[in-house]
């Protein structure tokens, strides 16, 4: 049992069932997201308050879900990292940064997007907005520290310890900034005030699926080229190069 | 409690890409100085720092009376006293008040008689009450080797105790090592310069000659 | 333990008091920052008093960060820290020990200076207290999170803004609930229960921090 848990964990056998796994997710991502956007686009109705607009939803949500979601996932490879020395799980953390940043970052652009016309201005300081901008900030910090350590090892159990540190602040952090909230009166956006349509519920998901798929194939192609930089002396590096 | 011992077994170090050095074995026992030698940037003190626990190694391991170091830490470092490049003292405090400092740190009662005795045995009798910062790069150096002393251990761990100490400094401490090897201490150090000691049997490693080799090749199979 | 804990938190008193610069240099800081705001904004009263809070926390926050950078950076440069890990005391002790210094030294003076500045944000007698309770509360939290992001950047380039990026965003429930019980009592609701959460915050950094300070530490210096 540890023995295979081992195999796989070892980067040579992990970049081959990447690199077979990419294709699959990344054109389950292309087709659902043809799919989500035509729900989201054509199918759904037009809403009777916001009109058009509220559409880009279908973007926001799953962008915001899938920022949030990532850094979860990065804490529990950053967790397994720093438990078990599996180099594979620093690997995995550093493949998801990027990607969690550029779905929290669509997240706020998309929420501006929406807040213009639909509250007439750009940025209004609503809770999970604001949420969002913190958990920007905490990839960009996890990003700067890995960007500034030059040795690898450090750079590894670094990041994870921030990660870690990080996590088990996100709650908090979502805690305070509701409290401070509702204590401020601020703006809330939420689709439409009552119910949601069950189309577009449907859309949504839909969406949120693409943007999972896309994460993982993202990230395996990320992790496979940092462990063929992190690899590259080795003897089935070279074989693959050569060949 | 098993005898005294530092036994390395297999051990490899990397810096970057590089390989530093793999394979490396020894195990020396009380009254046993083991010198460590090589050329610059050959992993010396990389090796040295292993020892200490301070660093991980690549491969391979420390053990000190039969145990993984990284698994008795504490006995271990109560045990191991450890000089490096840097001589670890505060310049705003005086000698005096570096090494009581120091032994609290390592969790240790100094008095004030004790600390002054052995800095005098160092040759800073003159400047016990100067902050560090005011002194030589030698009398620092001094202090650095006071705290040793005044450590108390079993085991050092010494990387070029002897560089910035004139011809004094480098006779006294020949003399220190003597003595604490002679009375069943440990001793791993490296040195560029010839080392004279007297009824010490010396031994020696080199480290770093085989040609630099990419650290990758041997974790690949991990 | 306890005497130990003691003895770090007493080691770094010992060097702030030899070198009192660095300690005005951090208060005028804050003074000079919060000062500097009417200036930006003007002076209607009724202004400042709702902006007052959130000032004085947030320079709070910027000048405890401008302490920390140093708070294992001189340890590490003349070897100190190396020695500190080698001791067989539980490097979690040391993290604690040195946070807590420098919440005396930093964080601390914050509390006799905030008075005079909430007179200057035209904040009412009752307002201040309540300023003063979330900054006693408030600032060791800003001390202990802020030993693990300088455990991380230790000796990087740039390890001073750097630990502003991974630090800032941690401070956000201290900066919540501390310049939100000022706000609560202006507003006449009272401060119980920001101060309470405040509170739980501390207690959860005071469990958590050190460890990942200690664990930071280590993989910083080896």
């Amino acid at each position: 049992m540890a023995f295979n848990l081992y195999y796989y964990a070892s980067p040579a056998t992990f970049y081959g069932l990447a690199g077979r796994l990419i294709p699959w997710f990344g054109w389950g991502a292309a087709l659902l997201t043809i799919i989500g956007l035509y729900i989201g686009l054509f199918v759904a109705p037009t809403d009777f308050q916001q009109g058009d607009a509220y559409r880009v939803i279908f973007i926001h949500v799953p962008a915001a879900w899938m920022g949030m979601f990532i850094y979860l996932v990065m804490a529990f490879w950053s967790a397994v990292g720093l438990a078990f020395k599996t180099r594979l799980s620093f690997m995995m953390a550093r493949a998801l940064a990027p990607t969690g940043a550029m779905f929290t970052f669509v997240a706020l652009w998309t929420g501006a997007l929406w807040g213009k016309p639909t509250w007439g201005t750009w940025w209004v300081w609503d809770a999970r907005l604001t949420s969002t901008l913190i958990l920007l900030f905490l990839y960009i910090g996890i990003l700067a520290l890995w960007s500034a350590i030059d040795d690898r090892q450090r750079g590894d159990k670094a990041g994870a310890l921030l990660t870690l540190i990080g996590a088990v602040n996100v709650p908090i952090i979502y805690f305070s900034v509701q409290w401070w909230n509702t204590l401020h009166q601020g703006a809330s956006i939420k689709p439409s005030g009552t119910s949601m349509d069950e189309i577009m519920l449907a859309g949504m998901l839909v969406m949120a699926f693409a943007a999972w798929f896309y994460a993982i194939a993202a990230a395996l192609a990320r992790v496979r080229s940092i462990i063929l930089e992190r690899e590259r002396h080795t003897e089935w590096v070279k074989q693959i190069l050569q060949g | 409690m098993s005898p005294p011992r530092l036994s390395v077994t297999g051990l490899a170090c990397s810096r970057g890409d590089r390989l530093l050095f793999s394979g490396v074995n020894f195990d020396i026992g009380a009254g046993e100085l083991l010198l460590v030698q090589g050329g610059n940037g050959r992993g010396k003190t990389s090796l040295l720092r292993l020892l200490t626990g301070l660093a991980t190694p690549l491969a391979g391991q420390v053990r000190w009376r039969g145990e993984p170091i990284e698994r008795v830490r504490e006995r271990y470092h109560a045990e191991m006293a450890y000089v490096g490049h840097l001589n670890g003292i505060k310049d705003e405090l005086t000698p005096l008040e570096n090494l009581r400092m120091a032994a609290g740190l390592a969790g240790r009662r100094l008095d004030e008689a004790q600390a002054e005795q052995t800095l005098e045995r160092l040759g800073l009798a003159h400047c016990l009450d100067l902050p560090a910062r005011v002194l030589s790069f030698g009398q620092r150096r001094r202090v650095a080797l006071a705290g040793l002393l005044t450590a108390g251990a079993l085991l050092w761990i010494l990387d070029e105790p002897l560089t910035g100490l004139d011809v004094h400094g480098v006779a006294l401490v020949e003399s220190l090592l003597q003595e604490h090897v002679r009375a069943g201490g440990l001793a791993v150090m490296t040195t560029h310069q010839p080392l004279q000691l007297a009824n010490v049997p010396i031994q020696r490693l080199r480290v770093g000659d085989a040609d630099l080799t990419p650290a990758e090749t041997m974790s690949a199979g991990q | 333990m306890g005497r130990f804990l003691l003895t770090v938190i007493r080691r770094d008193l010992l060097l702030a008091a030899r070198r009192r610069g660095d300690w005005l240099t951090a208060q005028a800081f804050f003074v000079m920052v919060v000062s500097l705001f009417p200036l930006g904004i003007g002076a209607d009263p009724q202004l400042l008093r709702s902006i007052g809070p959130g000032v004085v926390w947030v320079a709070a926050l910027l000048a405890s960060l401008l302490s920390l950078a140093r708070l294992f950076a001189d340890d590490h440069r003349d070897g100190s820290l190396e020695q500190m890990l080698l001791s067989p005391e539980p490097t979690v002790l040391i993290a604690l020990g040195k946070a807590l210094a420098h919440w005396l030294i930093y964080g601390l003076p914050l509390l006799a200076i905030a008075p005079l500045l909430g007179l200057q944000f035209a904040l009412p007698a009752e307002a201040i207290g309540v300023l003063m309770a979330s900054l006693a509360i408030g600032t060791p939290i800003l001390s202990l999170l802020g030993s693990v992001g300088a455990a991380l950047v230790l000796g990087l380039r740039g390890g001073g803004v750097l630990l502003t990026l991974i630090i800032l965003p941690l401070y956000v429930p201290a900066l919540i609930f501390g310049a939100g019980a000022v706000d609560a009592t202006l507003a006449g609701t009272g401060a119980q229960a920001h101060l309470s959460l405040l509170g739980a915050f501390l207690l959860m950094c005071l469990v958590v921090s050190p460890w990942v300070a200690a664990a930071a530490l280590r993989v910083s210096v080896e």
